[in-house]
């Protein structure tokens, strides 16, 4: 058989894989009852935490977009040399931390509620985010930088013209990072009492109640996946294309 | 103090709580490794491929540890095993597939090709090639794929507790039902503590699996 051949086999046998389990998904959840736990039991709960959950969500992680690209550009500069080693350390044992843990620890200092959610919120999203601002830079080649100062620029110029247009797609790579962390980590906001998707997940595992559990579990799936596709494409479209593997 | 009082005290548990952890972690990790490295190397065979399963795996990876457990608890409880171990070590060998066939994928694809050539022309076959030239000089690659794999499901075990794998979360959730700040700070630090020494752990290792001529 041809390597042609072989592959229409291949793609027919992928295909036909595919609507088969959409079509024991569709089963498996009508038995559940879960179109009916979804679209009408639940429907008024999900629509009210979805709102409280991307609240969590655009506060810590927009502050953590606010905050941590500056400092990764500021811990860039020639005057902090000296210095950014030593903090990268720091971030990088930082980026180690299980997300629950930084929970755990913002719950037993800050007590329960809103603030401590989002506050671990956005120190857990802003260590990739200053992490990756700072390699980005730093990774831009010193012969576009001489290029640049020959050509006279002013320190200022060489930042926004040279040296974030060209750490662009290394800075968009941290955000990413960091804003799958935040998505990923805001269902647990529900446990220190941040509300959210997490209170329909978490109390739908402890009562054995699949429908409630799907009912969180579905949407913060769906978000997750939906960001990053946005997230993506802002990057493929915002890096210039010298620089943009993905374009 | 008190919390050092309560750490010296549990200290059977703890323990015994780490241990779980690990052994989620490291039997997750390690059939990964199973899947992914022959995934990773495969591929390395058709550019279309390589695009369609690194996608996938990307996917796999952006949904939330807790969604995924509330997804999976349906799936597997029709044959009796919705909670507890084994949705965990699922869970972790799921998002360890991305880090792992990534690297597995980059480091073949970006072997010298001199090399590749030098080896074909002292007369090996395709299998010695791969099994002697191109995995020793990816081993290192690979590596770090497997630590990012580990660090990151460190802190995906510990959310399991919530699906009853026990592990080093259950300090945590029990600290925080019970309000109780030495529980809280005793899990958050163990987990914590057991990510660094795993993340510094695997550099050793990884320094040393490099061949010598790279190092």
């Amino acid at each position: 058989m041809n390597a042609a051949a072989y592959q229409g086999v291949l793609r027919r046998v992928a295909i036909f894989t595919g609507l088969f389990s959409i079509f024991l998904l569709g089963v498996v959840t009508e038995r559940m009852n879960l179109v009916v736990d979804i679209t009408q039991n639940y429907w008024d709960d999900i629509t009210y935490l979805m709102v409280e959950y991307i609240y969590l969500v655009l506060i810590s992680g927009g502050l953590a977009i606010l905050v941590g690209v500056p400092l990764g550009i500021l811990l860039s500069r020639p005057f902090m040399l000296r210095y950014s080693e030593g903090v990268m350390q720091v971030f990088n044992i930082g980026t180690t931390l299980p997300s629950l843990a930084i929970l755990a620890l913002s719950m037993s200092f800050l007590g329960i509620g809103k603030t401590p959610a989002i506050f671990a919120l956005w120190v857990a999203t802003l260590l990739p985010i200053v992490r990756n601002s700072y390699t980005g830079l730093r990774a831009v080649p010193s012969f576009l930088l001489e290029a640049a100062r020959g050509m006279g620029m002013t320190p200022g110029q060489l930042l926004l013209r040279v040296e974030i247009p060209n750490g662009l797609y290394v800075i968009f790579a941290g955000i990413r990072t960091g804003i799958a962390i935040n998505i990923g980590t805001a269902p647990l906001a529900f446990l220190i009492g941040g509300g959210g998707l997490g209170e329909l997940i978490f109390t739908g595992i402890s009562l054995n109640e699949l429908g409630m559990m799907l009912s969180g579990a579905i949407p913060v799936a769906f978000l997750a996946v939906l960001t990053d596709f946005l997230l993506g494409q802002i990057q493929r479209f915002t890096v210039s294309k010298g620089v943009n593997p993905d374009a | 103090m008190e919390i050092i009082q309560f750490i010296i005290a549990n200290m059977d548990l703890i323990g015994e709580r780490a241990l779980e952890h690990l052994t989620i972690v490291s039997v997750a990790v390690g059939s990964a490794i199973l899947t992914g490295v022959p995934i990773g190397i495969a591929i390395t065979q058709n550019e279309r491929a390589a695009n369609t399963v690194l996608y996938v795996a990307s996917i796999i990876i952006t949904i939330p540890s807790i969604a995924l457990f509330g997804l999976m608890i349906p799936i597997l409880s029709t044959i009796g095993y919705g909670i507890g171990f084994l949705p965990a070590v699922i869970a972790v060998l799921l998002y360890s597939q991305l880090p792992i066939i990534r690297n597995t994928y980059a480091a073949i694809k970006n072997i010298d090709p001199a090399l590749r050539e030098a080896a074909k022309g002292v007369g090996m076959t395709s299998v010695q090639r791969l099994a002697k030239v191109e995995i020793p000089l990816a081993v290192p690659v690979i590596m770090a794929g497997v630590r990012t794999a580990v660090v990151m499901n460190i802190g995906v075990t510990a959310i399991a507790t919530y699906i009853g794998a026990g592990g080093l979360g259950s300090f945590i959730s029990r600290g925080i039902s019970q309000s109780d700040p030495r529980q809280l700070i005793t899990g958050a630090l163990a987990v914590s503590l057991l990510a660094i020494i795993a993340d510094y752990g695997l550099l050793w290792i990884q320094r040393r699996l490099t061949p010598l001529g790279m190092r």
